[in-house]
């Protein structure tokens, strides 16, 4: 890292003064009144695609690159647990477990 | 608060507490990945409290770990953030109260409680957000105070596949939101257009690209919005 401790805080600083405002923008500038129907709707299916973007970033890009890695190998071992309606916390386990030992033997 | 917003809280807790457990271990990796890079620990520990953003403490710490900038950082963070203005707009007619306050209710967004809160007509339960958000808050700070202080008896969190964490837990939350009908149509869309940016644009903008597909939502059947979606726990 090239930056000193002072630097450290000025990024820090403006981490959470972003966060805090992209996190307000949407209540404050909509909040509170009815929104038309149509808008409700596509609201309402806003979640899947946000999630599943996350995921399939997470697991398969190395920054601008598409890499399959032992982890995606454990997520994939967490989340057919996870299908399978077995509870959160051993699904993680498994995972990580799968994701340290592939990466321990390849 | 009635009984009723009393209920939907402690609901809210109850489902929060598995996701706090694998926040913890999450939070603790960000504490040990800090400090390796030269953060101290109370730097590490007050970006947990404050900024309480998982994906963009990690986006911004992998770009200062690797001698990048501030200003390439804090993009880096706010493009990874962006999905919580998507969010922040879907959940705004949900927040009653002046400007100020419904800005403060809308710090409580995280990505599993915004989820479990979504009642699935558009509309979410603001007490369920709350208290779902509160044990992953506690958890998330008490991650990090602990991976900040006790990093070099843990060791390289991607060694011990710690890494493999963050997609399993919104798996979790994405498996509960999928029991929509028309919802596995967006949410392979949406994957689509994330992997199709992904060499193209920097980090966080194919996840922000992919709240597109929601736009599907117009041609989707009705939707029978019996209750919020369930989670497995």
């Amino acid at each position: 890292m090239n930056l000193s401790t002072n630097e450290v805080w000025l990024l820090i600083a403006g981490l959470i003064l972003m966060t805090a405002l992209v996190k307000a923008a949407g209540p404050v500038f909509v909040g509170g009144r009815e929104l038309p129907q149509p808008f409700m709707r596509v609201v309402s299916f806003a979640a899947p695609p946000l999630l599943t973007a996350l995921v399939v970033t997470s697991v398969l890009a190395d920054g601008r690159r598409l890499a399959v890695g032992a982890d995606t190998v454990g997520v994939l071992v967490g989340g057919l647990l996870l299908v399978c309606r077995v509870p959160l916390v051993v699904s993680a386990v498994a995972a990580v477990v799968v994701t340290a030992t592939l990466r321990a033997f390849l | 608060m009635t009984a009723e917003d009393r209920e939907s809280f402690r609901l809210g807790v109850r489902q929060g507490i598995p996701f706090g457990a694998v926040g913890f271990v999450i939070s603790l990796s960000f504490g040990v990945l800090a400090t390796e890079a030269g953060f101290t620990a109370l730097q590490a520990i007050v970006v947990a409290g404050l900024v309480f953003a998982g994906s963009a403490q990690f986006a911004s710490l992998s770009i200062v770990a690797g001698g990048g900038g501030i200003p390439a950082a804090l993009a880096a963070a706010t493009l990874m953030n962006s999905r919580f203005l998507a969010m922040g707009i879907a959940l705004a007619p949900s927040l009653p109260g002046r400007a100020v306050t419904r800005a403060a209710q809308g710090q409580t967004v995280v990505d599993s409680s915004w989820a479990l809160a979504s009642r699935g007509d558009g509309t979410f339960d603001r007490w369920r957000l709350f208290g779902t958000t509160l044990p992953q808050y506690v958890s998330w700070l008490a991650g990090t105070v602990v991976g900040a202080y006790a990093g070099d008896l843990i060791g390289d969190p991607e060694r011990l596949g710690l890494d493999a964490l963050f997609p399993v837990f919104f798996v979790a939350i994405l498996l509960a939101e999928l029991k929509r009908p028309g919802a596995r149509t967006v949410a392979l869309v949406g994957a689509a257009i994330a992997l199709a940016l992904v060499p193209w644009t920097p980090p966080g903008i194919p996840i922000l690209a992919a709240s597109v597909a929601a736009l599907l939502g117009l041609v989707m059947p009705d939707a029978p919005s019996e209750s919020a979606p369930e989670v497995t726990t």
